[in-house]
Parts: structure tokens; C-alpha cells; sequence
């Protein structure tokens, strides 16, 4: 640890802070319709789709939209990347991959999850990467604020059961939030030597919407390690803020759209401070070595996997930021991280991504701890349970419950499927507790559609990318596509469903007995709720894989 | 059917303008204000220059820096097999600069000089394993060690006005200003 280190990590949430109410506050406009200098592109927009942008929706309608126009992309996705080899700018040659990493790669990219079984220099032509990867990039993260919005007008509505309009959404948040945030986040990564060239690979445009949008798909291998991703120390400081500027700036969107924004620091407390210890934690854990490097003599930090240029400090950052949101982005390499520096990522997905979590869905997802806090500590003090106004009630509860454990339910269930069966020993490449690690990680990232990964768990098999005949690999394919979809939709679906149920409910007054969720006791509320709610599911898993790496020498 | 003509329509539409016209216009963008920059500086990317003793060498790489694709090692921190390979790389870290430094110990190697990087392509090392191997390139070249000391010392850099980030010499420039 470095007083350097100290400082970069200090900046680093310092800039955050200040930039969230910033930030969103203008999202809040966005969406309150107070924003229009894209007024004649928006309405164009509309015409084209046929869209009638005064048309509300309830949750039904807006779930309609929503799932048909996934589903259609999903289609549009798996069809171009199974058709690469008729198409344009692919200037190595490259066939299209096999129906069942493309099964997963379509999946992934649908979800925001971005989870790679490929290597993109050997497997993705340039009109690949453009035209079906960072397509996704831009609407899978759309569709993530487009909930988490619908599910603030249900919370804030003070009468019908309208959540919105998904396509003017949808547009709204394309035309002013993600695509100029790209321009200008694309323009000055290229400044720092990122490679946008019809040559070398459009790069940049990618790299910005793939952090914006917290997506993490690398258009290199390595992803952020690569120097032409990522070359210096600013890009990634820049990268490390694009990350979670929007999941933060939600924060700040939805205190100011229910009308009071210390509801908003309230969350973002909570969030902020579930993510510093997890930077410090991380930092603690790498500044020291590993056991392999304690067996072979060595001394320092323990830098195996990480590049000189970002030292421990900003990989240990980035490892932080990349899972607290659920972007999957990485500048160093996951499976050599340490055994405690390992276990927080894992941690931080576990608790469902709502660290800041992804675009939309970790403040969504967050919401539901909130609606769930509420409830508890309601039946703690013998209180009806209320938020913001309107009674929490059996329907929501129901749904609230379901949608927190039904993903953590999902990672289980495949985690211990592919541990048990012969297929899922094909991906495994380590030997010991950090083969069990690299499953875990699989199935955990994908399933809360975070999309890092320790990358010695295969799903292709390189170079010559064929998996004819490899069962067991087309076993991690398919069950990742699956655990992608089930962790993206469902909590989706239940998300629109409580939105729905809140839409209608009659606001009443606060008096003296109202438990007030705009304060800081509230916010270790929120804190305890998420640990013990989401953490403590996983704890027997954490300890059989990154935990006991951390506590021994023992090599495997 | 309304809502899926609509999607169809969306998915056409958002093809285009996001995945052709912005990244095209991107480029034209970064090709006109950047445009050394944008097409790849060649001083990014790490190469092995193990064929000549005479240069600053770069960190070990699994990898042997090749491009397609670029890969992690991906060791566990308790994997035996890295313990292996680190034992490997120590050994040939001391083996090649112990001629030229002599009592150069396991104690005072710096860890980026024995571990593999993430990307397999870093072009960078640190300030002390440039300082260490600086012995090696002057006798190999017949320099003053004192003038390639200064050269390490004018390729060092450290971001944010020297307050934070790690200092490093990034080993492609420096060959070539040798």
C-alpha cells in the first residue's frame, strides 16, 4: 500500500460524489420530460416506430414491450453473429462461431451481462463487434434505466397505475444520456492513445458505451489490460468513473422524482459504504503476496495478472468498481487475484449487483432491499409498514421476497450441477479450491449478469474455435445462457410487478409513527438487509473456494 | 403483432445509427483529431526482446506476446503450477542480470520483473527493475552506466503530477532512444 494508492482511491469516490447530483439530477429532467434539444430527432424516432409517445402504460403493457423488444434483438443478435462470414469489415477471416457459444454470446450481450466464452481478436470480425455487440451494449443498458424509472413513477405515483412509455423511454434514454456520453467519453479515451481506425478495430466507441452502459465486454481478449483499450493511467481512471457514474447518478434521479432527495442519499450511503470496504479490502489483500509467490521466494505486492502501468492500486480499484457495478470490465486478471482479494468481486456479486450494481438494475434491485427493510424493521417496532407514503402489503412482499432469492436460488442450483456432474469438470482449467472458484465465479457472474470471469473456465475451445463433439462445453454454454436470461427477466418481471402494485396505492400523510427512510439509521438498515438477506446465502460457497486460498500458504 | 412490428422496426433502425453510424463517425472524428493515436502507437504493446541482451527486457508473459488472442496466465494464488512458474522466472531473472549486478539476491528482484502481467503484451516495468537491468544494457553496449541511468530516469513517469499511479519506464521507448 502507497500513500499514492490511498490517493487515487480517495479521488477516485471524492469524484464520484460530486458528480452524482450533478449527474442526476439531469437524468431526473430526462425523464420528467424537461429536457428536449433533441426534440426533432426524438419525434422522428417516434414516427418511425409508430410509436404514440402520450400513450401510458401499466406494468403489463410496459413488460410487453419490453420482453417483445428484447426478444427481437436477441434474434437479430444470434443471426448476425451465426452469419459473420457474409458480412463486411472482417478483415482476418474469421468464421462464425458455433451455435452454442453463439447461444451464450447472444444471451450475454441481451442481459448486459457480457460474459465472454470467446476471444474476441480470433472470433469477432469488425461488423461483429459494431453492429451486433455494441448495439446491445447501448439497448440492454437502456432497458435496465427503463425499469428502474418505471419503477420510481410506481413508487412516486399519487394516483392511476401508469409506469410510463417503454419506447419513449427507451429513446429518451438513447438520445440524451447514453449516446452523448459515449461521444464524449469515446472522444477522450481516444485522446489517450485507444484505437478507433477502420484497420486496427473501432475500439473506442465501444470501450465507452461498454463501461457507460456497465457492460464489460472487451473487444481484446484481455479486455481493459490491453494497452489499446486502456493505456494509461487516466483512460483508466476515466473507464473506472464511466463504470459507475450513471448507477450512482440513478441514486440522486429517484431521490429527486419521489421528491425528496435525501431518499436518494440514503441509498447511495449505503451503497458507498458496502463499496469502500470492499475497495479496502481488496487493496489490504493484493498489497500483499500470494502464497505461490511466498512458496517460490518473491517479494512485493502481488503482481501477477496485473499490468505495471495500473500497479495494485488501480487494479484493485477497477476489480472493485467492475463488480460493485455489474459491468465485468477488467484491467487485471480475475483468477490471479488473491484468495481474500478474490472473495470480495464474488462478494459484491452476490449481494445481487446492487453495490451501485448495473445501469437501472442496481438501483432496482436495490429498492426491493428497501421495500424489504421496510417490512422488517416494520414488524420489529410493530408498525404498518409504509414507504414513502403507501402500505407495503402482502403482493408486494410476496413478490419483493421472490425476486431476492430467485437468482441466488438459480447460482446454487447451476453451481452445484456443474460441480457435481462430468460435463461441468470439461471448463475447469485450475487444479484444488480454485477450480471450485472458477465454477462459482461462472455461474455467479452470469447468473446477476456482471460478465467477469476467472478466466480459465472455458466455454470455446480456441483458436481453432470448434466445439464439435465437446459436450461438456456446450453444457457451460447453455447453462450460462440460461442463468444470463432467468438472472436478467425474472427479477425484471417482478421489479414491473411491484412497480404495478405501488402505482395505485393511495399516498397518506406521514404522522409520528411513519418510519422515516430518509435517514441514516435507515441506511444501516439497508446495509444489514443486503448482508444478511443476499450474503449470507453464499457464505458456505465463498468459504470453499477464495476464503480458504486466503487463509492458508498451502499450495494446490 | 402491433408491438413486435415496432421492435422489428426498432431493431433495423438502432442497428443502423448504433452500430454503423456512430461507430463510423467515430472514427472519422478520431481519425481527424487524433489521428496517430487512433490507428495504434506501436510503443503500447509490449514486445520480447529476449533475442537481444543489450536491450531493457520486458516482463515475463505466458502469452510469449503474441497478439492473437492476447490471454491471462489465469494461476490461482495458491496454484502449484504458479509456484512453479515463478520459481522459473526468478531464477532466470537472477541467472541474466547477476552477471552484470553482482549480489543481486531473491530479496531485491522487484515483483513485476517474476510475475506474468495481465495482458501478456505490458510494455512497462518499474523504476527499480529498469535501474537493475541498466547494469546489464550499459556493459553490453559499452555505455557509461550513469548515461543510461539518466535515460531510465527521463522515461520514468508517474501520473497526476507524480500523486498517484505507479511509477514505470515503458521498455519499447526506452530501446529505441538507446
Amino acid at each position: 500500500m502507497t500513500a499514492a494508492g490511498w490517493i487515487e482511491i480517495a479521488l477516485y469516490i471524492a469524484v464520484l460524489i460530486a458528480l452524482t447530483p450533478v449527474l442526476g439530477g439531469y437524468l431526473a429532467r430526462v425523464y420528467r420530460d424537461e429536457v428536449a434539444w433533441l426534440g426533432p430527432v426524438e419525434r422522428v424516432t417516434y414516427r418511425l416506430l409508430r410509436v404514440d409517445s402520450r400513450r401510458e402504460q401499466d406494468w403489463k403493457g410496459y413488460a410487453r414491450s419490453l420482453l417483445i423488444f428484447s426478444a427481437v434483438f436477441w434474434l437479430v443478435c444470434y443471426a448476425i453473429l451465426r452469419t459473420q462470414g457474409i458480412h463486411p469489415w472482417n478483415p482476418h477471416d474469421l468464421s462464425a462461431g458455433t451455435w452454442d457459444v453463439t447461444f451464450n454470446t447472444a444471451s450475454s450481450f441481451v442481459t448486459n451481462t457480457n460474459w465472454q466464452y470467446y476471444a474476441g481478436e480470433t472470433t469477432m470480425s469488425f461488423f461483429s463487434q459494431m453492429a451486433a455487440l455494441a448495439v446491445q451494449n447501448f439497448v440492454s443498458a437502456a432497458v435496465g434505466i427503463c425499469v428502474a424509472i418505471a419503477l420510481i413513477r410506481g413508487l412516486a405515483a399519487r394516483s392511476g397505475a401508469s409506469l410510463g412509455n417503454f419506447y419513449v423511454d427507451l429513446t429518451r434514454t438513447l438520445l440524451y444520456v447514453l449516446i452523448p456520453m459515449s461521444i464524449v467519453v469515446g472522444l477522450v479515451l481516444a485522446s489517450q492513445g485507444v484505437i478507433q481506425s477502420p484497420h486496427a478495430g473501432p475500439v473506442a466507441s465501444q470501450e465507452a458505451i461498454k463501461m457507460l452502459g456497465t457492460n464489460g465486454g472487451g473487444f481484446f481478449n484481455v479486455n481493459s489490460a490491453h494497452p489499446f483499450e486502456n493505456p494509461t493511467w487516466f483512460s483508466n481512471f476515466v473507464e473506472m468513473l464511466s463504470i459507475l457514474a450513471i448507477p450512482a447518478a440513478l441514486t440522486a434521479t429517484y431521490g429527486r422524482m419521489v421528491g425528496n432527495r435525501r431518499q436518494g442519499w440514503t441509498v447511495f450511503g449505503a451503497m458507498l459504504t458496502l463499496f469502500a470496504i470492499a475497495v479496502v479490502v481488496v487493496y489490504v489483500a493484493e498489497s500483499h503476496g500470494s502464497a505461490a509467490m511466498h512458496a517460490a521466494g518473491i517479494h512485493g505486492p502481488h503482481l501477477e495478472g496485473k499490468e505495471q502501468r495500473f500497479g495494485i492500486a488501480s487494479s484493485s480499484l477497477f476489480a472493485a468498481v467492475t463488480t460493485a457495478a455489474s459491468c465485468g470490465a477488467v484491467n487485471a486478471a480475475m483468477e490471479s487475484l488473491t484468495g481474500l482479494g478474490g472473495a470480495v468481486p464474488m462478494s459484491q456479486m452476490m449481494t445481487g449487483e446492487v453495490v451501485f450494481g448495473g445501469v437501472g438494475s442496481g438501483l432496482y434491485g436495490m429498492l426491493l432491499f428497501v421495500l424489504l427493510g421496510v417490512f422488517i424493521s416494520g414488524l420489529m417496532v410493530g408498525r404498518t409498514p409504509e414507504f414513502l407514503g403507501k402500505k407495503i402489503e402482502s403482493r408486494e412482499i410476496k413478490l419483493t421476497v421472490f425476486g431476492t432469492v430467485a437468482v441466488p436460488l438459480v447460482i446454487l442450483v447451476t453451481t452445484a450441477f456443474a460441480i457435481a456432474s462430468s460435463y461441468g469438470r470439461k471448463s475447469i482449467f485450475d487444479s484444488g479450491p480454485q477450480g471450485f472458484s472458477e465454477t462459482l465465479y461462472a455461474y455467479v457472474s452470469q447468473s446477476q449478469n456482471n460478465g467477469s470471469a476467472l478466466a480459465g473456465y472455458t466455454g470455446y475451445l480456441q483458436p481453432n474455435g470448434t466445439n464439435h463433439g465437446a459436450f461438456g462445453i456446450s453444457f457451460a454454454d447453455i447453462v450460462g445462457g440460461l442463468s444470463m436470461m432467468a438472472g436478467r427477466f425474472v427479477p425484471i418481471l417482478i421489479v414491473l410487478a411491484v412497480a404495478g402494485a405501488m402505482a395505485g396505492k393511495r399516498v397518506s400523510p406521514p404522522s409520528l409513527g411513519t418510519l422515516r427512510t430518509d435517514t441514516a439509521t435507515f441506511g444501516v438498515v439497508l446495509v444489514g438487509t443486503v448482508v444478511l438477506i443476499a450474503l449470507l446465502t453464499f457464505v458456505p460457497a465463498l468459504l470453499l473456494g477464495p476464503v480458504v486460498q486466503g487463509l492458508t500458504n498451502q499450495p494446490f | 403483432m402491433r408491438e413486435l412490428k415496432t421492435a422489428v422496426i426498432a431493431a433495423i433502425v438502432l442497428t443502423v445509427v448504433l452500430g454503423l453510424a456512430y461507430p463510423l463517425a467515430m472514427t472519422g472524428a478520431a481519425q481527424v483529431a487524433f489521428p496517430h493515436k487512433a490507428d495504434g502507437e506501436s510503443t503500447l504493446i509490449g514486445r520480447d526482446f529476449s533475442h537481444d541482451l543489450g536491450d531493457f527486457q520486458t516482463r515475463p508473459a505466458a502469452s510469449k506476446y503474441g497478439l492473437n488472442p492476447t490471454s491471462f496466465n489465469n494461476q490461482g494464488p495458491n496454484q502449484e503450477q504458479l509456484a512453479d512458474q515463478l520459481k522459473g522466472q526468478l531464477a532466470a531473472y537472477l541467472e541474466r542480470e547477476r552477471p552484470y549486478t553482482p549480489g543481486l539476491t531473491a530479496a531485491r528482484v522487484p515483483a513485476d520483473a517474476v510475475t506474468t502481467s495481465a495482458s501478456g503484451i505490458d510494455p512497462d516495468i518499474s523504476e527499480a527493475n529498469a535501474r537493475i537491468q541498466a547494469n546489464r544494457v550499459a556493459e553490453r553496449r559499452g555505455l557509461p552506466l550513469a548515461r543510461v541511468l539518466a535515460l531510465v530516469e527521463d522515461h520514468a513517469s508517474r501520473p497526476l503530477f507524480g500523486l498517484a499511479g505507479q511509477k514505470t519506464v515503458n521498455v519499447v521507448e526506452l530501446n529505441e532512444a538507446l
